[in-house]
């Protein structure tokens, strides 16, 4: 398989970057470490016109801050910077930890945070060659009019597949998208739509700078991922809980996010509402893990049977509960 | 980071290296490095899509998208006024179909009138570049009319019609056998306890990191040369011949070095044809590199079979009878898949002995990539039911796995009931360095829940023993030439796959001639330039291009010896050959070197070239369906696996393997360990996760042709691996050895299972043993239902008459009974 022909730019600046952008309209696609991207372009599963590459941008590589003022991470920042990062691996520990399970080694050198957190949605009708596609009469996503994961279905349901999504929503990051005309900061909660085609609230000309990590006060967070091999596969579940602990041992606040059975990161609130108001016991873990049992609604485009997918929402909440007890 | 643990793993049986004369040998039982290793290691060596000739074409084959149907039209006219297209070919335009074997010639380069799996090729087109080819590709309109698409084996024996091919047993039934050796009724009789299981084992495939990649150059001199990634260089050529209607001297096969083989390239394929035409048409060079996903298409791995096995024990678990049933899913065409019919029967009766057998067999064509033989080519699956089995009559009858194994092992220097002919046997000891290695007596059901170890047995054949076109010709052929200068140079038509054959001639040369096997120049695989070997398949390039290499460097000494002996005035029988040298045991500073003992040599005799040659002994059953299972040789393996099990998710990490392997002797045991490592990895991915899955909802497209997504374990999933080699000289091995490229993977895939049994007390009777599975195993004895997960049963179906056969303790003579009709 090889690469389509495409005009490639070199932007200097995050102003230029976003120029060049608006003047390739929507045939336009930036690219960082281009780990996502140039495979998808090689199966035709993305056609653009014109790649704009910002990986290589200064402004979009720095770090700074610390867990007691917030944290600004580059959008450029390689992901194996990320898992090694000594701030990052002190402050925002689970951070680390889930950008150490993405793929493997020498994409996370090639990867970006940014792009981890743009990652296109995927789904076992989609991430296959344009033959192979062509075989199935493609699908919603691209290039057909069925989507074959729910023939029924209006809506595409490729899957958000990024292990750092559902963290940096259960941790309230916030992102910053940067165009000609404006720059806004967007929650990652608000930055996903559950839709596997429209999977991001962010205009095409939109570039993803940063991300801002809030200070830590308190929260804690931890990571669990289902995968078949350790070595390099996808999430087709990821855990992110988060737990903020009063002085008194109850549980103050709590987010649980569910990442790999849906086009968008799943908070499921009955989780959070179970832990909340007293301390982290058996019980409450239990009530957490079966809320989002009960929420998770996985359908059959990843590996891993679906009903096998939901059944394990139980103990890896769980475990990640657990996990977050014995940390405290 | 798991990694092999294997520094001090390697365990020889004895002290001793010496050759069956009580000479110490000096090469043989060396860990040396490989003759080609520093090339693979430093990117040098040349693989075939590393070979660029000057004004070369790209070429792309245009595969079907449908999984039946009959081509209606095919519209080439848009791709050829393509600019940059030289060609464009449909299967018109190479009508002469082919296959490996001549039984089944079912194939054609494209498809002529009918598609019979998705991504069977149609049209192929050559052009200035692969961008052009790819665009040209897409510009054929093809217009099919569907058909009723055959997915599995329980529809192919359920409809007749359409039939995937008009050949075979009828319907879709491809092949189907029946054989029955000694009295079935009887040895049931005898039993104490009798068991009947059904298993199911599911289709995965070779994964080489080369893909598949041919050139072809067919020159102004009307010749032809086709550079290519195959296992098998010689059926290659004679399939060129056919397809092309050329003459066979006219055509040059050079086999590349292949960057993983494991049986997927070992048919002719469709592409290396396509590329000669593509460049007997253009007159220019042309090249096809699959990608990922055609090599899935071509495939010829594992057939998905499913058995039921029903086997009689007396008290102590000798085995009084056997009876075995397999159903094959053979995918869409035949492939090598008659003899993988007849391996999923053949090899049960050398582990322990069977005193009476019956086989039956039946391969069904279904619209899928066709199957074929993979590493243990149809033996991994009635294995896995066997020793699965074994382990169960094993717990009823109260009795250690091993030491039942133990007792009734099929014992060496006899013929089974099937008429294989066993020479050394080490299985017994294997199993008595992995159950002492692993502290089995203290792990076997004494572990806490969740931990468990199991073990398991298994054999392989060291070659087959014949051919796969009739012929009385010698399976491995042998030219060396000895310059005068000290040069020497082996020449022969064996193709190196990674296992490391090249490096086998010459050391076997080495040692002979006392020379340095990094003074030896290796030629293999080329048409033009090697005496023919029949290739890298079924276990057989060790010992029969070892005995080939052996008997010509033997010859060779013989005359050097001749000529030395006379310069030295000292008898030939007191010469020696080691360092270089040819020189007096007596008087060792007598004596010349090897250049010079060339120069002698070659001052008598003339130029100095000698050949050597290998043909297997006969096999012992004369009766229909004897020629699959006979073998020079057999080697053994047992393994125990040692398996962690998480009983909430179901997951499975085999934490360490312990195996032996009866190799005979290791002509390089660092090599021989790199082979059963290999095998356990391998293996290791068979047993948990690797299946090649269809939607059958959906086209029966394949689910995932993708290194990611289908799953195979990586460096990082490999568990430790403790490896023992048991080495009791075989008779008819080079030096005693005996073939370690397949057998090793054999016990892995049972030997987990039976360990996940022992952890968490549920069988799961099919591999690859998921996550999944295991859970619903686990629910189901939560449930207080059976503690299993597998298949119920097996499709009824009518076989042909059994093909009665007396066994050897029966007074048979190896040929099959007189049938008698009879009239009620």
């Amino acid at each position: 398989m090889r690469l389509p022909k495409f005009s490639y730019l070199v932007p200097q600046t995050v102003r230029e970057a976003v120029k060049m952008m608006g003047d390739a309209g929507p045939a336009g696609q930036f690219v960082a470490g281009g780990t996502d991207l140039y495979p998808n372009m090689k199966r035709r599963q993305q056609t653009p016109e014109t790649v704009i590459s910002v990986g290589r941008l200064k402004e979009l590589r720095e770090i700074a801050g610390d867990g007691a003022t917030g944290l600004r991470i580059g959008a450029g920042v390689s992901l194996t910077d990320i898992v090694e990062h000594p701030v990052i691996r002190r402050d925002y520990p689970a951070v680390a930890q889930a950008a150490r399970t993405i793929s493997t080694p020498i994409l996370r050198n090639m990867g970006t945070i940014g792009g981890n957190l743009l990652l296109d949605t995927r789904c076992n009708y989609y991430d296959q060659n344009y033959e192979w596609r062509k075989g199935i009469n493609f699908c919603l996503k691209k290039d057909g009019d069925v989507c074959w994961v729910a023939p029924g279905s209006e809506k595409c349901w490729a899957v958000q597949s990024s292990d750092l999504v559902p963290l940096m929503v259960a941790t309230g990051a916030q992102v910053r998208l940067v165009s000609t005309v404006n720059e806004r900061m967007v929650t990652a909660k608000g930055l996903y739509n559950d839709d596997g085609i429209q999977y991001l609230h962010k205009r095409p000309e939109e570039l993803l700078t940063e991300i801002h990590l809030p200070p830590v006060n308190g929260w804690r967070a931890v990571y669990k991922k289902l995968r078949r091999r350790g070595a390099f596969d996808f999430p087709v579940l990821g855990v992110a809980a988060a737990i903020n602990v009063g002085a008194d041992g109850a549980v103050r606040e709590a987010r649980v996010i569910l990442g790999g059975i849906a086009p968008a990161p799943l908070e499921v609130k009955e989780a959070a509402a179970a832990l909340v108001g007293a301390p982290l016991d058996d019980e409450r873990i239990a009530q957490a893990a079966e809320a989002c049992y009960m929420k998770a609604r996985p359908l059959d485009n990843t590996d891993h049977l679906m009903n096998y997918r939901k059944r394990m929402a139980r103990p890896f909440v769980l475990r990640a509960l657990e996990e977050l007890r014995r940390s405290l | 980071m798991a990694t092999n643990k294997n520094s001090n793993g390697f365990r020889r049986n004895d002290g001793n290296n010496a050759d069956a004369n009580g000479k110490d040998l000096k090469v043989v039982g060396k860990p040396f490095r490989k003759v080609d290793a520093r090339a693979k290691c430093t990117g040098q060596t040349k693989f075939a899509d590393d070979i660029v000739l000057p004004r070369m074409l790209y070429a792309k084959l245009l595969r079907s998208h449908e999984p039946h149907a009959i081509i209606k039209s095919i519209d080439t006219s848009k791709a050829e006024a393509l600019p940059g297209v030289l060609a464009v070919i449909t299967g018109k335009d190479l009508p002469i179909p082919y296959g490996i074997l001549p039984v089944s010639q079912d194939e054609h380069p494209l498809c002529v009138d009918r598609v019979r799996f998705i991504g069977d090729p149609v049209a192929a087109v050559a052009a200035i570049d692969e961008d052009t080819a790819f665009e040209a590709m897409n510009l054929i309109e093809v217009e099919y009319e569907k058909l009723q698409t055959i997915t599995s084996i329980e529809e192919a024996v359920l409809i007749d019609e359409p039939r995937i091919h008009d050949y075979g047993e009828g319907g879709n039934v491809h092949k189907s056998v029946h054989l029955e050796f000694g009295d079935l009724d009887e040895g049931f009789a005898q039993a104490d306890l009798v068991r009947e299981d059904v298993f199911f084992y599911e289709g995965n495939t070779h994964l080489p990191m080369e893909q598949h990649a041919a050139v072809a150059h067919y020159d102004s001199d009307d010749k032809l040369t086709l550079w290519t990634s195959t296992q098998t260089p010689h059926y290659v050529h004679r399939a060129l011949a056919k397809t092309l209607g050329m003459r066979a001297a006219h055509i040059r096969v050079i086999a590349t070095p292949n960057g993983g083989g494991f049986g997927g390239k070992s048919d002719p394929f469709n592409h290396e044809i396509v590329v000669c035409e593509l460049s007997r048409r253009t007159r220019r060079p042309v090249k096809v590199t699959l990608t990922r996903e055609e090599v899935f298409y071509c495939h010829r791995g594992r057939h998905p079979v499913l058995m039921k096995i029903k086997t009689g024990v007396k008290k102590d678990g000798a085995i009084t009878a056997m009876d075995f049933e397999s159903f094959l899913d053979g995918g869409a065409y035949g492939s090598y898949g008659v003899a993988s019919t007849f391996y999923t029967g053949a090899l049960q009766t050398v582990t322990y002995d069977v005193p009476r057998y019956r086989f039956k067999g039946l391969r069904a064509f279904t619209n899928k990539p066709p199957c074929g033989p993979k590493r243990g080519h149809g033996t991994p699956q009635p294995r896995f039911g066997l020793e699965v089995q074994l382990d169960k009559l094993a717990e009823e009858l109260k009795l250690d796995p091993a030491e039942m194994r133990l007792k009734h092992l099929a014992p060496p220097n006899s013929v089974t009931a099937n008429y294989l002919r066993i020479g050394s046997m080490g299985l017994g000891k294997c199993i008595e360095k992995v159950v002492k290695g692993s502290d089995w007596k203290n792990k076997h059901r004494k572990l806490p829940f969740g931990k468990g170890v199991g073990l398991a047995c298994s054999s392989y054949i060291c070659g087959a023993g014949l051919p796969i076109y009739w012929n009385n010709m010698p399976h491995s052929g042998v030219q060396l030439a000895l310059d005068r200068q000290g040069g020497v140079r082996i020449q022969c038509g064996s193709i190196d796959i990674g296992q490391g054959s090249d490096s086998i001639l010459a050391y076997i040369v080495a040692e002979v001639l006392g020379i340095d096997p990094f003074d030896i120049r290796v030629l293999t695989a080329d048409t033009d330039l090697t005496p023919v070997d029949l290739g890298s398949y079924s276990s057989r390039v060790t010992l029969m291009t070892g005995n080939a290499a052996l008997q010509a460097a033997e010859r060779a000494r013989e005359l050097l010896s001749i000529a030395v002996a006379e310069k030295l005035c000292t008898p030939v029988e007191n010469l020696s050959f080691a360092d270089r040298r040819v020189f007096d045991v007596e008087n060792p500073e007598t004596g010349v070197t090897f250049a010079e003992a060339v120069v002698l040599a070659e001052s008598k005799f003339g130029t100095i070239g000698t050949v050597g040659s290998y043909t297997p002994p006969r096999s012992p059953g004369k009766f229909k369906g004897a020629g699959v299972g006979p073998s020079p040789a057999y080697s053994y393996s047992a393994a125990i696996a040692e398996v962690d099990v998480d009983a909430e998710t179901g997951f499975v990490t085999v934490e360490r393997v312990w195996i032996g392997h009866d190799i005979g002797r290791s002509i390089n045991p660092m090599l021989v360990m790199g082979q059963v490592e290999g095998g356990v990895y391998m293996g290791l991915g068979e047993a948990l996760m690797e299946e090649m899955i269809y939607r059958a909802n959906r086209n029966a497209v394949h689910k995932f042709p993708s290194m990611l997504e289908y799953k195979s374990p990586t460096t990082l999933e490999m568990c430790d691996v403790l490896t023992y080699l048991v080495e009791d000289a075989d008779p008819n091995g080079p030096f005693g050895a005996k073939e370690v490229g397949q057998g090793p993977l054999l016990p892995v895939m049972p030997a987990v299972a039976n360990a996940v049994y022992d952890a968490v007390g549920v069988r799961v009777d099919e591999v690859p043993i998921t996550p999944e599975k295991v859970l619903a195993a686990l629910r189901a004895k939560a449930r207080g239902k059976e503690a299993r997960f597998g298949p119920t049963g097996v499709p009824a179906v009518e076989w042909p008459d059994a093909l009665k056969v007396l066994t050897p303790a029966e007074g048979g003579d190896g040929k099959e009974m007189p049938r008698v009709a009879v009239h009620s």
